[in-house]
């Protein structure tokens, strides 16, 4: 059934009448399916992916990359400081990395002054935070396999053999 | 002014529906059910090989074969996906599309007036390009056996003036294809009046239900058969115009012979995408694959929920429901169904007369395109 997973992942809006159809099932089944799925955490929500370049009267949002040095905590590791970070509504996403440092934490915010505060008076003062570098992003041109630009325009023509 | 037309192409029959596409053509916002190759653009790690073969400065002719870099893909890639081996320097050869490969082989083997069979419906061009040959096509009504040539009826239609076959499989426009038990019957047949099979195979990666079996994989088959296949459907390749030919070497090397005359080699940008495609596009190939599967499950359903009896294609991407019980024949429904709903579809006579009172659908279109466009089929059905 890991089949509706991609179905929903392309399209969240599909309906169960039309994924039921699409994989000669009952709606019912897919209902069911759908409804363990969210119950065990498989899916957890359901997004609209914006452009939010287009979005009118929406200048607010600067994003920031933070690498984050960590010195880890006995027995806890880093779950317990990373937990610590990521509940700030600022963080959008969190992520523990190999390499050079180890937490890389998404910030948004209005502008740049409220992501520089952020990371000033909040992220860098924490016990075990040992220290950050911060990067603004300039232009998103695909996140999540989306990317960020008008539907390309059908080139094929209308009818062919 | 004097005819300067031969006479061979001025009996030859323009397309019946050809006005019907420039009615499509000249049309806005129509939702296309019309369209013979898929939605996808070619995946993008195949498009940069093109783009980088040409930043290298590969802009020069390749061998009259092909590009041998491809051909030996080929000849691994048939050899690990079908277990069937063809030498790359004497059985292969790169062509502009299957299109041009059924043309090579139908010249090569043609002596006036042989006879080549061609069940239909079957695609537009085997009937006009096996007369260019000068060959005589004997059509096979397949419309009562759901589409599918029987044993029984290929030998009644064999002759001593018959040469070969022309079998596609996943077929267009019907989606019908075959299990490994039916086509060893017609082997069998094949084999004892020892025709020559032209297999175009080219929707051969899109079938859906079982196996796909290679003609020239049957039994003692590989010596009577030309196997046909392409990168256009496979990897959503069409405009790159890359296809390839396989068989015994006498014939692709007559074929070849015709080829380097006329054709010398296909684009060699092209011929590197498809090198790529070869080495790297079985995932994209697996994805796009199971969408259609999943939108041909949704489009038979909700034809056969509307009231046009649709036999399920296995592979391919087209459906041909009937439409006979509209009262309309398949270009007066095509007709008004473009003008009343901007939904456009193939006229099933546009592969072969005995295709009245059926229409092709490709489903080789978004979903939310499907969605709507079978919504609108099925509000034109109940008016």
């Amino acid at each position: 059934m890991e089949e509706i997973l991609e179905i929903l992942e392309k399209d969240a809006r599909t309906s169960c009448e039309d994924i039921a159809k699409m994989l000669k099932k009952k709606p019912q089944e897919i209902k069911a399916a759908i409804k363990k799925y969210e119950k065990d955490g498989v899916v957890l929500r359901y997004k609209t992916i914006l452009n939010k370049e287009l979005v009118k009267g929406d200048d607010s949002s600067v994003r920031a990359l933070i690498e984050v040095n960590i010195l880890p905590q006995k027995d806890l590791g880093f779950e317990k400081i990373a937990e610590r970070i990521y509940s700030f509504p600022e963080v959008s996403s969190c992520y523990l990395i190999s390499g050079t440092y180890d937490l890389l934490v998404i910030i948004e915010g209005k502008n740049i002054q409220t992501v520089s505060s952020f990371v000033a008076e909040k992220l860098s003062c924490l016990e075990n935070v040992r220290g950050t570098t911060t990067h603004f992003l300039l232009k998103k041109y695909k996140e999540d396999g989306v990317i960020l630009k008008h539907r390309e325009e059908n080139k094929r023509i209308a009818i062919s053999y | 002014m004097k005819n300067f037309i031969s006479k061979k192409v001025e009996v030859m029959q323009p397309s019946g529906i050809r006005a019907f596409f420039d009615l499509v053509l000249g049309m806005k916002d129509v939702i296309s059910l019309g369209v013979g190759e898929p939605d996808f653009v070619t995946p993008w790690q195949i498009r940069e090989a093109g783009i980088y073969s040409l930043e290298q400065g590969f802009t020069s002719y390749t061998s009259n074969k092909g590009l041998y870099k491809l051909r030996l893909g080929l000849h691994k890639y048939l050899k690990n996906k079908y277990g069937v081996e063809y030498c790359p320097d004497e059985e292969m050869l790169i062509t502009v599309g299957v299109s041009e490969g059924l043309d090579l082989v139908l010249r090569t083997i043609c002596n006036p007036g042989d006879k080549i069979i061609i069940p239909q419906p079957s695609y537009v061009s085997y009937g006009p390009v096996t007369e260019l040959a000068g060959g005589v096509p004997v059509y096979i009504d397949t419309t009562k056996d759901n589409c599918k040539l029987t044993p029984e009826k290929l030998e009644k239609a064999i002759d001593k003036k018959v040469k070969g076959i022309i079998l596609n499989y996943p077929t267009n426009p019907t989606g019908v294809s075959y299990r490994r038990k039916e086509l060893e019957e017609l082997n069998k047949i094949i084999l004892k009046n020892n025709l020559l099979c032209i297999s175009d195979e080219v929707y051969g990666d899109l079938t859906y239900d079982f196996e796909h079996v290679p003609f020239a994989t049957l039994p003692r088959a590989r010596g009577n058969t030309i196997y046909l296949n392409g990168f256009s459907k496979t990897y959503a390749m069409t405009g790159w115009r890359v296809g390839f030919v396989c068989g015994p070497k006498e014939i692709i090397a007559g074929m070849t012979k015709i080829h380097q005359y006329t054709i010398m080699c296909v684009s060699i940008t092209s011929q590197m995408a498809a090198a790529e495609a070869l080495a790297s596009g079985e995932k994209s190939l697996q994805e796009m694959k199971r969408e259609y599967k999943r939108r041909r499950e949704f489009v038979i359903t909700e034809l056969n929920a509307i009231g046009l009896s649709c036999r399920n294609p296995e592979g391919a991407f087209y459906a041909f429901p009937s439409i006979k019980k509209t009262g309309f024949t398949s270009m007066q429904f095509s007709q008004v169904l473009l003008k009343e709903e901007k939904v456009a579809v193939v006229p099933g006579p546009a592969f072969g007369a005995c295709a009245e009172g059926y229409i092709r659908i490709s489903y080789a279109s978004s979903m939310d395109n499907l969605k709507e466009a079978l919504f609108r089929i099925g509000r034109f059905i109940r008016k």
